[in-house]
Order: C-alpha cells, then sequence, then structure tokens
C-alpha cells in the first residue's frame, strides 16, 4: 500500500499543498516544529497519495512509501 | 520501500524563506540532471542573490560567479570541459540588470550551455528594489509609486529578444501550481538534452514568487503569477530544438 510521509521538520507552512490538494486532505495546521512553523497534518482517508503536495513543496516535506498492510 | 522522494542533492533544508519558488526550481534542476544521469558531472555557475544561497544546501558542484557573471564562468568551465554538463543559475537582477551582456552574449555566440533564469521580478536578497524584469507598476522599494515605465523603459522580456537570435532552446515556465510545475521541468530537461546533444545555447526562464518583498502570501503570490505577472511573460516555448547539432 502507498503511503503519504511528511518530514515536518522541513515545513515552513507554505500552504502550496493544501491549494493543490485535489482531494482536500491536506491543513497546514499541525505542530509547530523547531523552526516556528505550523506543519502540515494529512487525513489519510481522503489522501488517494497522488504525489502532486510532493511537486508542489519547496521544501521537500513530502515523500511518498510502499507500506506493508 | 520509498517510492518518491526529493532528489539526492536536495540533501539538507535549503535557506529559501517560506514559500520561495527557488526551493521548487532547485529540486526541479536536480531532478533532471539525476534523471538524465549526469549529477556527478554537472557544475552551475551559481549567480549572486538569492540563488547563491543554493550551493550550500545542494549536492551538486557549484561555482560561485561574481555578481551578473554566471553565463560567462559557465562558458568559461564548458569550454574547458566540454563532456560536463554545465549550467548557470540567475536571477533576474543578476542575469539582466548587472549581467546582461554576459547573458546576452553567451546567447549571441549560442554557447554549448543552459541557463535557468528565475525571474521574481525584483532583487529579492537586497530587499526588493525594482528590477529590470519588475511589472509596469508594481511597487517596489525602489519605486514606491509603482514602476513608472515613462522614465525606466518597459518589464524587460529577454526572451523576446533572445528569439530573433540563433540559439538551441527558449522556453519559459512557472512554479504556480503543479501543472505548470511539471511543464516547467520538462522545458529544464530539454534544455539540458539539448546541450548534451551539443545544440548550442538553451535559456528556461521560469516565473517565481518572492512573497517576502511582494508583501503577500505563499498563496497570494502564486495567484499574482497566475491573474497578473503572466500577462507579460507568457509561458511557453519560445525556440524549440532543431536536433541537429547545429
Ligand atoms: C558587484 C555587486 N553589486 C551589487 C551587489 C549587491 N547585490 C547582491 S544580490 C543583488 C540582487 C540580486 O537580485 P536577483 O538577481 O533578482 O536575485 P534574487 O535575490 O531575486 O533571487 C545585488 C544587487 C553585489 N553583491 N555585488
Ligand atoms: S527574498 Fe525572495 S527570492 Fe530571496 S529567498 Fe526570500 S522569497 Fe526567495
Amino acid at each position: 500500500m502507498k503511503k503519504l510521509i511528511t518530514n515536518v521538520e522541513s515545513c515552513k507552512s507554505c500552504k502550496y499543498c493544501e491549494d493543490n490538494c485535489p482531494k482536500d486532505a491536506i491543513k497546514v495546521n499541525g505542530k509547530i516544529n523547531s523552526k516556528g512553523y505550523p506543519t502540515v497534518v494529512v487525513d489519510e482517508e481522503k489522501c488517494i497519495v497522488c504525489g502532486i503536495c510532493y511537486n508542489v513543496c519547496p521544501d521537500y516535506v513530502f515523500e511518498i512509501h510502499e507500506c506493508e498492510v | 520501500m520509498v517510492i518518491k522522494s526529493k532528489p539526492e542533492a536536495c540533501f539538507v533544508d535549503n535557506k529559501y524563506c517560506p514559500g520561495c519558488g527557488h526551493g521548487i526550481i532547485n529540486r526541479l534542476v536536480a531532478e533532471v540532471l539525476e534523471e538524465m544521469g549526469e549529477e556527478k558531472k554537472a557544475i552551475g555557475a551559481i549567480a549572486v542573490g538569492c540563488a547563491s544561497l543554493m550551493p550550500d544546501t545542494f549536492g551538486i558542484d557549484c561555482i560561485q560567479a561574481q555578481h551578473g557573471r554566471a553565463a560567462a564562468v559557465a562558458v568559461g568551465v564548458k569550454n574547458c570541459r566540454p563532456d560536463n554538463m554545465v549550467f548557470s543559475y540567475q536571477g533576474d537582477g543578476d542575469a539582466l540588470a548587472i549581467g546582461f551582456s554576459e547573458t546576452m552574449y553567451a546567447a549571441i555566440r549560442n554557447d554549448n550551455i543552459t541557463v535557468i533564469f528565475v525571474n521574481n521580478g525584483n532583487f529579492g536578497m537586497t530587499g526588493g528594489q525594482m528590477a529590470p524584469t519588475t511589472l509596469e507598476g508594481q511597487r517596489t522599494t525602489t519605486s514606491p509609486k509603482g514602476r513608472d515605465i515613462m522614465a525606466t523603459g518597459a518589464p524587460l522580456n529577454v526572451i523576446n529578444l533572445m528569439k530573433t537570435l540563433d540559439v538551441a532552446y527558449l522556453a519559459r515556465g512557472s512554479v504556480d501550481g503543479n501543472a505548470n510545475i511539471m511543464k516547467t521541468k520538462k522545458y529544464i530537461r530539454e534544455a539540458f538534452e539539448a546541450q548534451k546533444n551539443k545544440e548550442g545555447y538553451s535559456f528556461v526562464e521560469v516565473l517565481s514568487p518572492c512573497p517576502t518583498n511582494w508583501n503577500k502570501s505563499p498563496q497570494d503570490s502564486m495567484k499574482h503569477i497566475r491573474e497578473t505577472v503572466v500577462k507579460t511573460y507568457e509561458m511557453g516555448v519560445y525556440a524549440e530544438r532543431r536536433g541537429d547539432n547545429a
């Protein structure tokens, strides 16, 4: 099963992922990282792991992994 | 198992402001070079400006050029090492203000290098001064009432000048949104392929947000590119590759 992984320490809260996610699965209102930015939260129920967030992110927050179910 | 993750060259967090387009463009350059298997043999000539933050966080060999001279440095490196992939990475103040001559003469000579040109409409690093690319009416720290083109001339569309020359490849992309980022990546790939095929000068301009100096949120900055900047700087391919080793 494909899964979206987030490296929230790299997040700078630009919200491009929130703007571009076709399933409205991302909100940037999560825990504040050590740089002081509120970070991304992914709703796994809604996420279809399309990778658009990876593509629009200037800070390389997203990865896609293949995980055992 | 990792299916998709950042390119190896982006080995550490970049130093750009939140929402800066440089982060996306750095990644596209790294992805293209890695996909072509050229990352170990590539050499970047890096401009002064926010581009100069790149070598600290970019795991591909780079030389820091003096302000405006990145294209000339790239040509020098290419002449010495013709088998290496050589590119310059420059902002609009660097490439079109202080470095206009170096930029244009590399194109005029059809030198076999690739120029990645980041158009964010101002001098980002020094605090948002007017650049040659600044839009008509755009407020900057040196045009506080908006750019008056009667006094400064019109925004410089460098691709319009270059398309009159014999060059290998010219394109303008943007980082506003997924579709345009994908297209821009294709343009960057074509540009490097042209160099690999010894076709001559390739130039990709990328419209990019500078939220800090535009005094806009990152989201509003992307909207501004989509709704306003593209009216002055239309996206597309302006010189197609002929693929003939000319
Ligand atoms: C010879 C010289 N003149 C002026 C400067 C100051 N300076 C540093 S960055 C910069 C402007 C860079 O703007 P741009 O190329 O648009 O890049 P951005 O920061 O927007 O990415 C200037 C004028 C310098 N470093 N060296
Ligand atoms: S000043 Fe502008 S160009 Fe420079 S890092 Fe910040 S947003 Fe990017």
